[in-house]
């Protein structure tokens, strides 16, 4: 169930240039059910910024109804966001659309996780449940510069992580597909998150993997209602067929939608 | 006694509360929510004949206390909506407005004919006002003519009585609100979203797939409130009234200004909540401010004293 609810702020910190973690407090962490599910932050409580930030859920703690987000500061929305301080209040609808299949993956398997910039955050929580599992977990995480590295060691905890930065100031310079190739890795499924050109190429170079891969799309409503979020379904691509981001992803198979 | 039912033509609202069409989907998303029998009635998306996709993405940006959106009419097509979202809506206690969009005259017709057949559905808001749409849409909501004779052939073929939704992207609306008038419509929806745009600051370029977009949200409240102001005047038909809804008060205010009813869109996103929350703080505002019941708010602004309500339940 969705539920909106006034979220009590547990703690925030920059944990790299302009990237925060935020926890906050809610009763509807009971109601998350994978990992990769997102949530829809109204930020201030006027209607200057008048559409809620999509941010995905990195990790969750049912025990403490606690749930943490990692998120960028690029414009007004998360600007606002990182002027908040623990005991300040934050008006949150969650948990949203549908996260990765951990099942997909068996017992023994080695999946592949590959995230870029700020879409690392929800193969975190991912990244757990898998290992608690018993699947091995590989990263690969890549991001502009070194500045902007984070959760390189939390990762570290649960598997492999080879870090990648475009301008090589630190891991493997270049791309995620960079460090897979030089690496030579081999594995038995791929979740990923990140930029669309990222996702892209994943879908190409590895088609007939399987692989699961979350979009990012604009959001109006972010619970199905707006018809703002939609892509074509990859098996009717000149056709009406369509899938939302929001309420249908935003992870999807590869090969199910068109990015 | 109530103090929020209102009767327009073929609508017995509970209280003059709708989400707006496009903003509320076929209602299932929001029922998560709350029971939509709350609601005074439901305007549902914007039906044509076939599906259609819509625009590419992005189709949303946001703008000061605003929003552009562009999604292009995105709907499953008059078959779909007849025999999977009606249906389901009818386990609401609820009137439905079915919202009628189209590229030819003959669209809007054959969608006119049979959706307004519908049980549930109570009446047709004619979409004439899409500024997302290439084809035809926009002349429909700009041209006086064009309007009065659509209008005019809708009402022939409609089981219920027809509302015109209104563009607000035009020089003179009351020649608008005057020809559909003309043609036979029982009454007004409006407005429609303003024409707009954002640029992307790294880009330069369009932050909208479809370059421009409409506008909606609190930022173009004033410009409905003037509309409807001057529109409610000129016609003697009764106004649902929307634009930048999102408390009680802008309510009220939307009645003083002319409206009979009002519609709620883009504060839907915001809060998912806030047809009920307005719904709820109503009452008392309207007994605050001196009245006995909602409708002897309308027109507040430009009536005579002593003037009696319109349309009063
Ligand atoms: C499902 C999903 C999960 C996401 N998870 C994360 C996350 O975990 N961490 C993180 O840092 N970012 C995440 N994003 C991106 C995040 O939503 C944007 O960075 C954020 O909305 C920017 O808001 P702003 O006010 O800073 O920027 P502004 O440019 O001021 O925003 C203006 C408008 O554009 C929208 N917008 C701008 N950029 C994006 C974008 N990339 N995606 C979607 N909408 C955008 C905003 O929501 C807002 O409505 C996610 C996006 C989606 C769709
Ligand atoms: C995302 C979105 C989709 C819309 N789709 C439709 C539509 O299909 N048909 C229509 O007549 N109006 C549509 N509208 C316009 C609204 O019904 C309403 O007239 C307008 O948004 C002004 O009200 P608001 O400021 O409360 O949103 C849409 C508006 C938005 C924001
Ligand atoms: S954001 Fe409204 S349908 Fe996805």
């Amino acid at each position: 169930m969705i539920k909106k609810e006034v979220c009590k702020i547990i703690s925030q910190k920059e944990i790299a240039s302009d990237i925060y973690e935020l926890t906050v407090e809610a009763e509807f962490v009971s109601e998350i059910k994978t990992p990769g599910q997102f949530v829809h932050i109204r930020v201030g409580n006027g209607w200057d910024l008048l559409l809620r930030r999509p941010i995905s859920i990195s990790s969750f703690d049912k025990t403490l109804n606690q749930f943490t987000m990692i998120y960028r500061k690029e414009g007004k929305g998360t600007s606002c966001l990182a002027e908040m301080v623990p005991g300040m209040e934050l008006d949150i609808l969650g948990p949203l659309g549908n996260g990765f299949p951990v099942e997909e993956a068996e017992i023994g398997d080695t999946a592949l996780l590959v995230g870029g910039g700020i879409g690392v955050p929800p193969l975190y929580e991912l990244s757990k449940q898998l290992r608690a599992k018993g699947v091995k977990v590989v990263h690969v995480l890549g991001f502009q510069t070194e500045s902007a590295v984070f959760y390189e060691q939390e990762f570290g905890e649960t598997g492999v992580t080879y870090v990648a930065t475009v301008d090589g100031s630190y891991g493997t310079k270049g791309f995620v597909t960079d460090v897979i190739d030089s690496r030579d890795l081999s594995f038995d499924c791929i979740y990923s998150c990140g930029p669309t050109p990222m996702l892209r190429a994943l879908e190409q170079r590895y088609a007939g993997k399987k692989m699961f891969l979350s979009l990012e799309e604009r959001m109006g409503c972010g619970i199905g209602a707006c018809f703002a979020c939609v892509c074509k379904q990859a098996d009717d691509p000149s056709g009406v067929s369509y899938k939302k981001v929001c309420s249908d992803g935003p992870v999807f198979r590869a090969g199910e939608v068109l990015i | 006694m109530s103090m929020l039912n209102i009767e327009l033509p073929g609508l017995s609202l509970k209280n003059p509360i709708m989400p707006a069409s496009g903003c509320f989907g076929f209602g299932r998303e929001y029922s998560q929510f709350y029971d939509l029998s709350m609601l005074g009635a439901i305007m549902i998306k914007a039906t044509t004949v076939e599906p259609r996709f819509g625009n590419p993405t992005p189709r949303v940006a946001e703008t000061t206390a605003g929003m552009l959106n562009a999604i292009g009419l995105q709907n499953p097509g008059l078959e779909k909506v007849i025999s999977e979202e009606l249906p389901w809506l009818a386990q609401y206690d609820v009137p439905i407005i079915a919202n009628v969009a189209g590229s030819l005259e003959e669209d809007y017709v054959t969608v006119a004919k049979r959706i307004s057949q519908a049980p549930n559905v109570h009446a047709l808001e004619l979409n004439i006002s899409c500024p997302n749409v290439k084809e035809g849409g926009m002349a429909f909501g700009t041209i006086p003519e064009v309007a009065r004779v659509l209008t005019r052939r809708v009402k022939e073929v409609s089981a219920v009585p027809v509302y015109v939704k209104l563009s607000p992207n035009v020089t003179n609306i009351v020649e608008m609100a005057k020809a559909i008038e003309a043609g036979g419509a029982d009454g007004i929806t409006m407005i429609n979203t303003l024409v707009g745009m954002r640029l992307d600051l790294k880009t330069g370029k369009p932050i909208l797939a479809n370059r421009t977009g409409g506008l909606s949200g609190p930022a173009i409240k004033p410009v409905a409130l003037r509309m409807i102001y001057e529109v409610s005047q000129a016609v003697d038909l009764p106004v649902i009234g929307m634009g930048g809804i999102s408390s009680a008060e802008d309510v009220i205010e939307f009645f003083y200004a002319g409206a009979s009813a009002v519609a709620v869109g883009t504060a839907n996103f915001v809060d998912p909540f806030v047809c009920p929350t307005i719904i709820e703080q109503l009452p008392a505002l309207i007994a605050q401010l001196g009245f006995d019941h909602i409708s002897e708010c309308t027109g507040r602004s430009w009536k005579q004293h002593g003037q009696l309500a319109y349309h009063r339940a």
